[in-house]
C-alpha cells in the first residue's frame, strides 16, 4: 500500500529540521573555543633588530611560539642558492622569490614534515638538517632530500628600515 | 547472564534485591563459569583491571598538586618530586604505572591471538578492547605532555603535526588542537583536561569489555566451546580470583623494581629540561610501547602515506576476526599459524627496536621490510592460512581427554607444553 503523506510527517520533518539547526548552533561554539583566541591573535607581529648579524650568521627568534631563523648570507652562498635548477627540486621555487632580499633570508624554522626545529649549516645541502626524520634543506631551506612535502615556510615580513624586520 | 535464579537469603537483602539487583550481579560475578584449564595468560585482565584503578587513584592525587600553565607545569612537577610528601612515590607509581599499563595490555592482546580469543563469537569484545587500547595510547601520549619538559613538548609538536598530512584541512585542523600557531599554553590546558576524562571512559569501556566476554564466557587455550557451568568450568571464586592474585602479586614485584630501583630507566633525560620552542632535542623518540607505530610512520618516505600506514597498523587489528578465515581458534592446533605467530611477535619486537634507533641506512631498510612483513602478516598470511593450513584434531571437551577416552591425547600434551613457557 503506497503510503500517503500526512500532516504528521511533515510535523516530524519540521521538527528533526529545527532540532538539528539547535544542535549545530550549541555544537559550534564548542568546537570553535579551541581555536587561537583574541589574545593569541593579538600577538601576530614582532620586530627584530638585525643589525649585529655578520654575513655568514643566523638567529633565531619567537614569532607566535615559532622559531624564525633570520640568515644573513654570504655572497657564495647567495650564488649558490640562485645556482640550483628547478627540476631537480621536490618543491620547485626560486631562490629569488623566497628572499626578496638576496642578502636575507627570512623563514620560520619548522620542519614541514612534522614541525621539529632544523639545525644551522648541517645536512647534505650546507643548509638545514632536520633531526627527527632526516629531512635536508639547501641554503635556501628548500627540501631537497627526506621526508618533508614542501620547503620551510616564508613569513609576511618587511624591512622597516635598513636594520629593522618586522615579522607578520 | 547467569545461569540460574538468584534469591538473597536476608529478608533485606531480597527487599533490596527485588528494586536494584546489584546482589544477583555479585551473585553473578563470583559464580561465574570459567573454563578450568585457563593459563597464567589468562590472569592480565585482572592486572589490567589493577594498572586501570592505579594510574586513575594516583593521577587524582598527582592533580592536586599539579599545575597545568606553560610556564609553571615544568615546576610543578619538581615540585611533586622534591616538596610534596611522598610525591616522588605517586609520580613515579604514576610513570612507571604508564609502561607497566601497557606491558600488561601488549601480553594481554598476544594472548587473544595465540589463542584466537577474537574469533566468533567473541569479535565485540574485540573491538571493545582495540578501541580501549587507542585510547590508552592518546592518554598516554597525552600525559606525557603535561611535565613540560624537552620531549612533552616536542613530542606534542610531532604528534599534532600529523594532522596536517591531512590535505585541505590538515593545517587547521592542526591549529584548532593547538589553539593558537604552535603548541603553547593553550595546548597543555586542553591536554591536561582531556588527559584526565580519557581513564573515565576507559573505565566504562572496560565494563562494556566485561559485560560483552560474560554473555559468551572465556575462550580457553584449546579453544573450544564448552558447556557451562559443568565439569569442564569451575566457579570464578575461589578459583579464579586466587590465580588472578597471585599472578597479580608477582606482577607487582616487577611494577615495583621499576619505580624503586630504576624509575626513569623507562623514560628519557631529555624530558628533565624544560620545554624550549627553539631547540629540538637531538634524537626524538616516543615512549617504548608506541616505538613500532614510530618505525612504520618513518618507514614510508611520504608524509600522508606514513601516517596512513601507521594508523592501518592500529585498526586493522579491528578487522582481524575477519581476516583470520580459520574455524580452529587455538594455535595448539594449528601448526602453521603458530609458527606466522612468533613470527609476528618477533617483526614487531624488530618495528620496536628499529624505532628507537636513528631512521638512516640499514635501520630503515630493516624498518620497511618489516613494516612490509606486519600487513603481509594480516592481508596476506592469515586469510590464506585458514584455508590451506592443516590443523590438527580438536578434543571434544576440555576434561574428556585428561579423564581417557581422548580423541586426541597429543593435541592436549602440545597444550601443556606450552602453559610451561
Amino acid at each position: 500500500m503506497e503510503k500517503k503523506t500526512k500532516r504528521r510527517d511533515f510535523l516530524f520533518t519540521a521538527t528533526y529540521a529545527v532540532g538539528a539547526v539547535g544542535v549545530g548552533a550549541v555544537v559550534w561554539p564548542m568546537i570553535d573555543q579551541m581555536n587561537p583566541d583574541a589574545s593569541v591573535k593579538a600577538l601576530a607581529s614582532t620586530e627584530v633588530d638585525v643589525s649585529a648579524v655578520d654575513p655568514g650568521k643566523t638567529i633565531t627568534v619567537l614569532w607566535r611560539g615559532k622559531p624564525v631563523f633570520i640568515r644573513r648570507r654570504t655572497q657564495e652562498e647567495i650564488v649558490e642558492a640562485k645556482s640550483v635548477k628547478l627540476e631537480e627540486l621536490k618543491h620547485p621555487e626560486k631562490d629569488e622569490d623566497r628572499a626578496k632580499n638576496p642578502e636575507w633570508l627570512v623563514m620560520l624554522g619548522v620542519c614541514t614534515h612534522l614541525g621539529c626545529v632544523p639545525l644551522d649549516q648541517k645536512g647534505d645541502y650546507n643548509g638545514w638538517f632536520c633531526p627527527c626524520h632526516g629531512s635536508h634543506y639547501d641554503i635556501s631551506g628548500r627540501i631537497r632530500k627526506g621526508p618533508a612535502p614542501t620547503n620551510m615556510e616564508i613569513p609576511e615580513y618587511k624591512f622597516v628600515d635598513a636594520n629593522t624586520i618586522k615579522i607578520g | 547472564m547467569s545461569e540460574h535464579e538468584y534469591t538473597p537469603k536476608s529478608k533485606v537483602g531480597k527487599w533490596f534485591n527485588d528494586r536494584l539487583p546489584l546482589l544477583t550481579l555479585a551473585n553473578h560475578l563470583t559464580d561465574y563459569p570459567t573454563p578450568k584449564n585457563l593459563n597464567y595468560w589468562w590472569t592480565f585482565g585482572g592486572i589490567l583491571t589493577f594498572c586501570l584503578i592505579t594510574q586513575i587513584v594516583t593521577g587524582l592525587v598527582l592533580a592536586m598538586h599539579y599545575i597545568a600553565h606553560a610556564d609553571m607545569a615544568f615546576e610543578s612537577v619538581e615540585h611533586i618530586m622534591r616538596d610534596v610528601n611522598y610525591g616522588w612515590l605517586i609520580r613515579y607509581i604514576h610513570a612507571n604505572g604508564a609502561s607497566m599499563f601497557f606491558l600488561a595490555v601488549y601480553i594481554h592482546i598476544f594472548r587473544s591471538l595465540f589463542y584466537g580469543s577474537y574469533k566468533s563469537p567473541r569479535e565485540v569484545i574485540w573491538i571493545i578492547g582495540i578501541i580501549i587500547y587507542l585510547l590508552m595510547m592518546a592518554a598516554a601520549f597525552l600525559g606525557y605532555v603535561l611535565p613540560w619538559g624537552q620531549m612533552s613538548f616536542w613530542g606534542a609538536t610531532v604528534i599534532t603535526n600529523l594532522f596536517s598530512a591531512i590535505p585541505l584541512v590538515g593545517e587547521g585542523i592542526v591549529t584548532w588542537l593547538w589553539g593558537g600557531y604552535s603548541v603553547d599554553n593553550p595546548t597543555l590546558t586542553r591536554f591536561f583536561t582531556l588527559h584526565y576524562l580519557i581513564p573515565f571512559l576507559i573505565l566504562g569501556l572496560v565494563v562494556l569489555h566485561i559485560w560483552a566476554l560474560h554473555v559468551p564466557g572465556n575462550n580457553n587455550p584449546i579453544g573450544i566451546d564448552i558447556k557451562k557451568p559443568s565439569k569442564d568450568t569451575v566457579p570464578f571464586h575461589p578459583y579464579i580470583v586466587i590465580k588472578d592474585g597471585f599472578a597479580l602479586l608477582m606482577f607487582m614485584i616487577v611494577f615495583a623494581f621499576f619505580v624503586f630501583y630504576t624509575p626513569n630507566i623507562l623514560g628519557h633525560a631529555d624530558n628533565y629540561i624544560e620545554a624550549n620552542p627553539l631547540v629540538t632535542p637531538a634524537h626524538i623518540v616516543p615512549e617504548w610501547y608506541l616505538l613500532p607505530f614510530y618505525a612504520i610512520l618513518r618507514s614510508v618516505p611520504d608524509k600522508l602515506l606514513g601516517v596512513i600506514a601507521m594508523l592501518s597498523a592500529i585498526l586493522i587489528l579491528a578487522a582481524l576476526p575477519w581476516l583470520d578465515t580459520s574455524k580452529i581458534r587455538s594455535a595448539v592446533f594449528r601448526p602453521l599459524y603458530k609458527q606466522f605467530y612468533w613470527i609476528l611477535v618477533a617483526d614487531v619486537l624488530i618495528l620496536g627496536y628499529v624505532g628507537a634507533m636513528p631512521a638512516e641506512g640499514l635501520y630503515l631498510l630493516i624498518a620497511r621490510i618489516a613494516t612490509a612483513y606486519y600487513f603481509l602478516h594480516f592481508l596476506v598470511v592469515l586469510p590464506i592460512l585458514g584455508f590451506k593450513e592443516r590443523t590438527t584434531p580438536v578434543p571434544l571437551s576440555i576434561t574428556e581427554p585428561i579423564l581417557g577416552g581422548s580423541p586426541n591425547f597429543a593435541a592436549v600434551k602440545k597444550k601443556d607444553d606450552f602453559k610451561d613457557q
